[in-house]
């Protein structure tokens, strides 16, 4: 067994800026976990700019962003990384099961912070009718594909939901060649920012369908189309208002869910709506020495948000360890 | 080419057992796949479930196949290294007039000789499955009901038969099966060239018609019947200890909460008749249905934990299976209609082909060798922090975990690929990669470029389940 003082999950953006934060506030016991072969997280994805307007008061891009904070922490004394590290258990008091390549280790940390961010809503959890063909992509999977891998999903393509990574990437796809035929959103209006809708949707003539669903998937092995439909009160599909889109791909951007299944296991108390924990101070959960932030504590639209949450978060850590 | 003694036709489960079992012969077999890859077809939507005999009439072929299969099964599965939970089913009564029926099936399920059934009531349900609902007021316990992985099953079965020497043709469409007159056999026409044999098994599961329409029987129809199932986060795995049943009706078994082999509950299927045999679509329908019936049952269950659904079609050739030589078409035997419970009767359909051959002049003559055991193959998920310290000391890759929601590493994914998968589905069934709550957000370009580096097929060719369903068909940037 391995003990540590502090033990963050993830080293995206916010567990970058808890470390800093926490190294900042004097703790020097630290252990970051990133179970990817580098850090950064989602933001080496995201090769559009609109990062740092509020945090750095510049327009940067997400691996720039996540760049700044690489830098600062790579070489803190008193705060090892360890990249490729998944963190599969964890205990009520504090016991980590971490599976790296060759290794197996148990840790415990006297305080944890979570930052283990958001997975997306699946197709499954929009309830979408239909086949099962290949074609239907998260719009963070296709944005993988895209800009990490270098591949293009598909040619004729079809967004449900009107959620940031949805505009995002229906812009890309539209820049790399596609046609983004529509973005079906079932709500009167978006979640999204109004920035992205203009510069993302607008700009590119891609229309937007408020108060629409796609009601039915097509194509037995590659997707084929899709039904929309208009629906009114209660989401329930207007009589008549039925017309059919040709597409080989879908995208589903239809909200993000934070990722605290691990907490869940260690009995932290959760709010089963948001899937986030019960907390009565900022960051902080039922069990005393646990802190989540950024975006597994609550969905913040831009990360500079993201980064000033998790550095709160850093500095309760530091002094609950002080407390103790 | 060397004529064959046996070709059958079908890669699933019937298949595979039947496979399996004549590889303990001296016989030159083959097994004739259409699609990609193994239990892909019925085999893949199966719920699972071993059963103990309790839905069947006792003078069916499927009550008694199903008795004896669900006896056999424990071996095969102790044999192969397949995981097998015997968890018990309880079918559920609301009302008095419930409660007699129990006693009727009680008594039928007997008559077949299914053991150790009991009648239990709110006392014991209230202590042995908390989570009824408390509108249930007595049950009919089977507690020889188990659970295994279906597609596991398949593979490994196909594995074993292989390694007693059934050659598996995959992508192996039969296009005409042509009689060579008594005694000589047929020609089987297929996409990957003619096989010469003596004998056919047609285990062809929704298209069995058709293929003993080939051979000139035309004796029976396969109706698909449509099952629309959903599967629950893993979170959820011990939201009933028991299968959970519903008193059947004349149709179908009704809407059940399943315990799965991987830990995630299932609740469906649905049965409707339908015309295509490949429209594996669902529906909103679908999903009100098994909610409010699961519900009756297990009021805990929650939509929010839905995390996957599917559908699939059973085989339906009437009310019971088909399973008989053809005199009019000598050497020809229809394995048809194996729909539910033909994943417990697997093993007994294979004992009773082998019956049926022999009565047909088959000549059997045993292996020296028969290799009867499969190593288990090791999964992360279902294994102890002990063991799993142990396989990463022995295998780094077991330390890599490749999918987060499912406890997947690199090295399964790898063995996957090596024991013949080589589609996503492929990998999904045998190791559950891409089968959790993310749904393949993670993993699915980890997943391309193992495949990829694996097979040396460029990236641009990996296809969720074989051709025609690549995942990315919008080309590469540098094309």
């Amino acid at each position: 067994m391995i003990d540590r003082e502090l033990v963050i999950i993830g080293g995206g953006p916010a567990g970058m800026a808890a470390a800093v934060a926490a190294h900042e506030s004097g703790v020097k016991n630290i252990l970051l976990l990133e179970r990817d072969q580098y850090l950064g997280g989602i933001l080496n994805q995201c090769i559009h700019t609109g990062f740092g307007l509020h945090y750095f008061k510049e327009v940067l891009t997400g691996p720039e962003y996540a760049d700044r904070f690489i830098k600062k922490i790579r070489f803190l004394k008193g705060l090892d990384i360890s990249l490729q590290s998944f963190v599969t258990r964890l205990t009520r008091d504090n016991v980590l099961t971490v599976f790296k390549p060759g290794k197996f280790l148990e840790i415990k940390a006297r305080a944890l912070i979570m930052a283990t961010g958001c997975r997306e809503r699946t197709r499954e959890m929009v309830h979408t009718a239909g086949t099962r063909p290949s074609g239907i992509f998260s719009a963070g999977l296709a944005q993988k594909l895209i800009n990490i891998e270098g591949l293009l999903p598909g040619k004729k393509v079809v967004v449900i939901g009107s959620g940031d990574i949805g505009l995002i990437m229906a812009r890309r796809f539209t820049l790399e060649g596609a046609q983004v035929k529509a973005v079906i959103e079932i709500q009167k209006e978006t979640k999204g920012l109004t920035r992205n809708v203009v510069q993302c949707l607008e700009d590119f003539d891609i229309p937007l369908y408020f108060s629409h669903k796609v009601s039915r998937i097509y194509g037995v092995n590659r997707v084929q189309g899709v039904d929309v439909e208009k629906v009114g009160g209660n989401f329930k599909a207007l009589p008549g208002s039925r017309f059919y889109i040709d597409c080989d791909t879908i995208l589903i951007s239809a909200g993000l869910i934070p990722e605290n299944e691990l907490i869940e296991m260690a009995g932290v108390v959760m709010n089963k709506e948001t899937n986030t924990p019960v907390s009565e101070k900022l960051n902080t959960t039922s069990i005393p020495g646990i802190f989540v932030c950024g975006n597994s504590y609550q969905v913040y639209d831009v990360v500079d948000s993201v980064t000033r949450d998790s550095e709160r978060a850093g500095q309760q850590a530091a002094e609950y360890l002080k407390r103790l | 080419m060397n004529k064959y003694d046996i070709v059958i036709i079908g890669g699933g489960v019937t298949g595979t057992a039947i496979a399996r079992e004549l590889s303990r012969y001296r016989l030159k077999i083959a097994l004739l796949e259409k699609e990609a890859e193994l239990a892909f077809g019925v085999s893949k939507s199966n719920s699972g479930i071993i059963h103990p005999g309790t839905q069947n009439h006792p003078q069916s072929l499927k009550g008694k196949l199903c008795v004896e299969g669900n006896a056999l099964m424990r071996e095969v599965a102790a044999e192969l290294g397949v995981d097998f939970k015997e968890v018990g089913e309880l079918i559920v009564g609301f009302d008095n007039e419930d409660a007699a029926r129990l006693n009727g099936l009680k008594k039928q399920a007997e008559e077949l000789g299914v053991p150790g059934l009991e009648i239990v009531g709110r006392a014991w349900l209230e202590k042995n499955e908390p989570n009824l609902s408390p509108e249930v007021v007595a049950a009919l316990y089977a507690p020889t009901a188990g659970v295994i992985s279906p597609y596991r099953l398949v593979y490994d079965l196909s594995e074993n038969a292989a390694r007693n020497g059934v050659e598996i043709f995959t992508q192996c469409a039969v296009t005409d099966i042509e009689a060579q007159g008594e005694e000589d056999g047929f020609k089987v026409h297929t996409s990957r060239g003619e096989f010469p044999v003596r004998y056919v098994v047609n285990a062809a599961g929704l298209f069995a018609d058709d293929i003993s329409k080939m051979a000139g029987i035309n004796n029976f129809t396969i109706t698909p019947r449509k099952g629309e199932e959903f599967l629950l986060d893993k979170k959820r795995e011990y939201i009933t200890r028991h299968l959970i049943f519903p008193l059947p009706t004349r149709k179908s078994k009704g809407v059940l909460v399943i315990q799965t082999s991987d830990g995630n509950p299932m609740i469906g299927p649905t049965a409707r008749e339908i015309d295509d045999k490949e429209d594996l679509s669902t529906s909103d329908e679908g999903l009100k249905e098994v909610l409010s019936s699961a519900r009756r049952m297990v009021p805990a269950i929650n939509d929010r934990d839905i995390i996957a659904y599917f559908a699939g079609l059973r085989p339906s050739a009437g009310d019971d299976f088909i399973i008989r030589h053809e005199d009019r078409a000598p050497g020809f035997i229809n394995v048809a209609g194996i729909q539910s419970p033909g994943l417990t009767a697997a093993p007994a359909i294979a004992l009773m082909v082998v019956d049926i051959l022999k009565d047909n002049g088959l000549k059997l003559k045993k292996k020296l060798f028969f290799h009867r055991h499969r190593d288990k193959t090791p999964h992360i998920f279902a294994v102890t922090p002990e063991e799993t310290k142990k396989l990463i000391k022995k295998d780094a890759r077991y330390g890599e975990i490749i999918c987060r929601c499912e406890m997947v590493s690199r090295k399964e994914v790898e063995e996957a690929i090596d024991r013949g998968a080589v589609t996503l589905d492929g990998i999904k069934f045998r190791t559950r990669a891409q089968a959790g709550r993310c749904h393949g957000g993670f993993c699915t370009t980890r997943l391309m470029k193992i495949l990829s580096d694996k097979t040396g097929q460029p990236l641009k060719y990996i296809t969720k389940r074989g051709k025609g369903s690549e995942i990315v068909i919008g080309g590469r940037a540098d094309d």
